[in-house]
């Protein structure tokens, strides 16, 4: 067994145990609600707008979220609260204002279903194979992290954290459908919320507040002993913009058009305006109008997540830099930054508080596993099963194939957590596969939705062609200092057109030559093709075909688009402080 | 009338406020426990948020059951 970084005392446990207990109590009190497939796969929509809104926030709370973006703030410092502040609220207020009206109000069931009443059929299996595969190995991904973390922290057996993660995961899904998965995700963002504000606390106390720990992270930023192996301007860890008018400048390595391009619009609006993930929970919504508000609710706590998962990373950088050793390195020697989060709470987490914090780690990975478990079987059942394989079966036939689904996505879940824990490269090989089929996403759906013109056979050639081009973009550029392969440069042998400061500066532009390539090819391919759908049919799916919808009997300040102006000027307020 | 969410979630921060408080009481003394968290106890005073944080949406969950025809009935009755 591994030695571990932290040892829980029973307190500890107690703590773990009521969490599990309650997390499968709430499928177990939910299960004599599942009556029909609607209730299953979307909640009988019927979930008011602060529940999806929470869920809509904690479905992405992978992971990727709490462990990634702490090592980040460590890496790259506050420039890395550009993923929150440039990188999902202005996507988020766009597909509350501008895109659920269409989402809710043409009664599609899931995103590619959208897809299908708006183009065609092929259109839609594009997307709903690529995203179910996508998504049950996103969920394998989880599931390997937290085994893989929980191993380290706490010694605990690997095949036991997996089959304890799937088996709880599978039976409040199973119980409860989609409810129960929205239910939890509440429960799970007040978990992480009130696991890691006393680390934050205790942690910003141990550097002596606010103003010591920016003088700290100056003297990281002109050290060359820095996590970028180069001295910069002081600042360059305290200030997200000052510092972004050449790659050269910051040590995220990006400058101020790939992010803003890059990250703000293409990578952003496409996966918050288009993944069926998060989309779902705005789908169970209520009414028009809690739909409309689901994002924007959910806009308010993201904005203020950077307090909560990068400066953590922050701090730990600062002691690591005044102490020497406060994090730890990793199989190759490099100091492993993806332990900010566990050190900090071994470090300042007496038992009890210990409890509470691993508990909220446990609820971080827990919720973006069963997020991506619940839009799969809603995505097979509907869009593949239901469309191609059984179509005209009684309800009660697809609420049983939903349990079915369930259970065969958490074990190809399990499965891809061994594949990813034995062949790393493989894994890196399908994420950056992935990646391509989203990239040009966004594009198909903006002229979907704000171009009638748009046809079938244009969506469909665009998405091909934007994939294609997010492949040979990569395969002719490589960052710097990296092996060609699967970083980059296979399609020249490693002689490449381009060479980027860092592989995140690639992945931006990777997505924007993507989107443009999918904007131009589907608006000229349409052009050359003739209409397959009458304006009758793209009535409640096109922008200019649908009427305004009009909020009657909703107070003024409740309103989406009030909600969506506030929330935009707070993360430009936001935007200015940090600069 | 489904389960509303924040009964759950009331009751578990509550129980979970309650296990906090009362290990920081029994620990009151521990110098040694405490000295990771800068000598505060922080397992009182963050127990007691969560009881009030649990507390308060337990009281949300019956204001809004009683909000509702069937809970206006027995209140009738």
């Amino acid at each position: 067994m591994p030695k571990a970084l932290i040892t829980l005392a029973p307190v500890d446990y107690l703590i773990l145990i009521v969490y599990f207990l309650f997390v499968l109590g709430i499928g177990w009190a939910l299960r004599r609600y599942m009556k029909t497939s609607t209730d299953f796969f979307l909640s009988g929509r019927a979930i008011p707008a602060w529940v999806c809104g929470l869920a809509f926030l904690s479905a992405n709370l992978g992971a990727q979220e709490v462990i990634g973006m702490a090592a980040s703030g460590a890496k790259y410092g506050i420039m890395t609260s550009h993923f929150y502040w440039v990188g999902a609220i202005p996507a988020m207020v766009f597909v509350g204002i501008f895109m659920m009206p269409f989402y809710y109000g043409s009664k599609a069931r899931s995103v590619p279903e959208y897809l299908k009443l708006r183009f065609d059929e092929k259109t839609r299996a594009f997307n709903a194979i690529s995203f179910a595969v996508m998504t049950v190995f996103s969920s394998g991904i989880s599931m390997h992290v937290l085994a893989l973390l929980l191993e380290q922290i706490l010694g605990f057996n690997y095949h036991m954290c997996i089959a304890v993660s799937a088996i709880i995961v599978l039976v409040y899904i199973v119980l409860g459908g989609l409810t129960s998965a929205i239910y939890n995700e509440v429960l799970q963002f007040f978990m992480i919320v009130f696991g890691f504000v006393p680390l934050v606390w205790i942690g910003l106390q141990s550097v002596g507040g606010w103003d010591a720990l920016v003088a700290k992270l100056d003297v990281v930023a002109t050290s060359a002993a820095n996590p970028a192996g180069r001295a910069f301007a002081e600042g360059a860890w305290t200030q997200s913009w000052a510092h972004m008018y050449s790659p050269a400048a910051n040590p995220m390595g990006v400058e101020w058009f790939g992010m803003a391009m890059g990250l703000g619009f293409v990578l952003s609006f496409g996966y918050w305006c288009t993944d069926f993930l998060v989309i779902q929970r705005a789908m169970a919504a209520d009414s028009m109008s809690a739909a409309r508000r689901t994002p924007l609710i959910a806009a308010v706590p993201k904005m203020l997540f950077p307090a909560l998962v990068i400066l953590p990373g922050m701090i730990a950088i600062a002691l690591h830099h005044e102490l020497g050793g406060f994090l730890p390195t990793d199989d190759k020697g490099a100091t492993d930054y993806n332990m900010a989060i566990p050190v900090m709470l071994a470090r300042f987490c007496p038992a009890g508080l210990l409890g509470v914090g691993v508990t909220a780690l446990m609820a971080s990975f827990m919720s973006g596993m069963a997020g991506n478990v619940t839009a799969f079987n809603t995505v097979w059942t509907y869009d593949l099963y239901q469309s191609y394989i059984r179509p005209g079966q009684p309800d009660r036939h697809y609420l049983r194939m939903g349990h079915v689904i369930t259970v065969v996505g958490i074990l190809i879940s399990v499965a891809c957590a061994y594949v990813a824990r034995e062949f790393n490269n493989i894994m890196d090989m399908l994420q950056l596969v992935f990646g391509f089929v989203n990239a040009p996403l966004l594009a198909t759906f903006l002229l979907g939705m704000f171009w009638r013109r748009a046809t079938g056979n244009g969506a469909f050639s665009g998405l091909v062609c934007g994939t294609l081009a997010a492949a040979v973009h990569h395969g002719l550029t490589l960052p710097a200092q990296a092996d060609w392969g699967v970083k980059g440069g296979w399609l020249c042998g490693g002689h490449v057109v381009h060479t980027y400061p860092v592989d995140m500066a690639q992945n931006f532009w990777a997505a924007i030559y993507a989107f443009t390539t999918c904007f131009v090819v589907t608006i000229v391919v349409s052009l050359c093709t003739a209409r397959n759908k009458t304006d009758d049919d793209l009535r409640g799916l096109v922008y200019s075909l649908t009427p305004r919808v009009k909020e009657h009997g909703v107070a003024w300040y409740k309103q989406p688009a009030t909600l969506g102006v506030a929330v935009l000027v707070a993360a430009v307020i936001l935007n200015i402080i940090f600069w | 009338m489904q389960l509303d969410v924040r009964l759950p979630i009331g009751a578990m921060f509550l129980i979970i406020g309650l296990i906090l408080c009362a290990y920081g009481l029994a620990t009151w003394s521990d110098v040694e426990l405490y000295r990771r968290s800068l000598g505060h106890n922080v397992n009182v005073w963050w127990g007691l948020f969560l009881m009030a944080f649990g507390a308060v949406m337990l009281w949300l969950t019956r204001r809004a059951a009683a909000r509702t025809p069937a809970g206006r009935k027995d209140a009738h009755e």
